[in-house]
């Protein structure tokens, strides 16, 4: 497959953050998700993708084009839904559109009015008047009007309901569905994910901690939990992350078959994409 | 066409799908030119990634048991004989090797697993 968007040693310092020469691409026609926790530099990244922020140093392509010399053409090949709407609260949402549709080239009212009679919006309404998941669906509706191939989303999914996240899901399941078409979103719900996501790359404190194919993350790690009295000097350095209570212990490890070796009664259970990401970023999890 | 995914297997996700394919492919479940689903539609069903179900598909095509044309889609590949008794071999090869091992370890001799197998062949013949 080939990259629709490369970032290249992208740097940008602020007084107390430092997203540090981050490096990663994206491939066509996949849904990669964009996880770390609060104030991991996802929102920085993603902002000097669209050129919102001034970039200190680096390099984006997208649609293997330089994005900043040829902001416009690759602009409007682009949905993105950000985390505050970049919305005029005083406009209805038809003016709002009106904006917006009057950017894009290849703008779809077909397209447009469809979603907004899928996701039941009044375009008569005022955008101060939105709930928030109704002005992220209003938002997604103005970024799949005008046939855009690559769709780029910050937090879509936070504070929302259940529901409403997998409405959004499906939808971006649809667009994916189409040919060519790639997501990328970041999100700190990982459960998101777990059931969409083709790729997963993980940024924590500013800095790239992988980027890989969700199916073979899964794979290679494992979540071990066994008696307190297998901890030892040797078998501790095979956990990426290990919490022990007076009941026993859990972990995650990517080295399974080291760990079965070393301690032959364990339980391996699959780990979910939270449990990988806790690992590496040395968090703990809060319940089951 | 039947695919069961377990995470609980220790072979590789795209392995299961693959194997599950071929399977389905030489059992006749899957006939001969019928189209398979997108990667994105198996993807989605199996709620694997489309990274794997793309790694089966391609895997698959360069055993030559499917063929994709594009703009089209993925289709089963017209029947090749030799092919398909190829891999009928081999999945009674893999059954074998398995009953070899098993026979070394039990003390049991290549004179008697030979018997065992006559008779077993015998009677399933009847």
């Amino acid at each position: 497959m080939t990259a629709v968007l490369e970032v290249d040693h992208l740097t940008k310092k602020f007084h107390d953050f430092y997203l540090d020469h981050i490096h990663f691409s994206l491939e066509k026609g996949c849904i990669t998700g964009f996880i770390g926790t609060n104030g991991s530099g996802k929102t920085t990244t993603i902002k000097s993708i669209l050129g919102l922020i001034h970039k200190d140093d680096g390099k984006i392509r997208i649609f293997g084009e330089d994005a900043e010399r040829n902001e416009r053409s690759i602009k409007d090949r682009i949905g993105f839904v950000m985390d505050e709407g970049y919305f005029y609260e005083n406009l209805t949402l038809q003016e709002m559109k009106r904006v917006i549709a009057s950017a894009y080239t290849r703008w779809d009212e077909k397209s447009f009015l469809s979603y907004i009679n899928r996701f039941q919006l009044n375009l008569q309404q005022k955008i101060a008047k939105l709930s928030k998941g109704m002005r992220m669906k209003f938002a997604v509706a103005l970024a799949l009007s005008h046939h855009a191939d690559l769709l780029i989303m910050d937090e879509p999914t936070s504070g929302l309901d259940p529901l409403v996240r997998s409405e959004l899901m499906q939808i971006l399941i649809e667009f994916v569905s189409e040919e060519n078409k790639s997501a990328f979103f970041s999100t700190h719900i990982t459960s998101d994910l777990e059931r969409i996501a083709d790729m997963l790359i993980l940024i924590d404190d500013g800095k790239i901690l992988f980027e890989k194919e969700k199916d073979e993350l899964l794979e290679s790690h494992v979540r071990v939990k066994g008696d307190n009295n297998w901890i030892n000097e040797e078998t501790r350095p095979l956990f990426l992350s290990l919490n022990q209570s007076h009941f026993g212990f859990d972990g995650v490890t990517n080295q399974k078959n080291a760990v079965l070796r070393a301690i032959p009664g364990a339980v391996l259970e699959r780990t979910s994409i939270e449990d990988v990401m806790l690992a590496y970023v040395g968090g703990e999890k809060i319940a089951d | 066409m039947k695919i069961i995914i377990q995470n609980r297997s220790n072979l590789p996700l795209y392995q299961q799908i693959k194997e599950q394919m071929k399977q389905a492919i030489m059992t006749g479940d899957l006939a001969e030119g019928e189209q398979l689903p997108t990667i994105r539609a198996l993807a989605s069903a199996l709620h694997v990634s489309v990274l794997t179900t793309k790694k089966a598909y391609s895997e698959l095509e360069a055993e030559g048991f499917i063929t994709t044309r594009v703009g089209k889609g993925s289709f089963v590949a017209s029947e090749n004989p030799e092919l398909i008794m190829e891999s009928k071999r081999q999945m009674v090869e893999t059954k074998l090797a398995e009953a070899c091992r098993m026979a070394q370890q039990l003390g049991i001799n290549l004179k008697e697993l030979h018997e065992m197998m006559d008779l077993l062949f015998d009677e399933e013949e009847d």
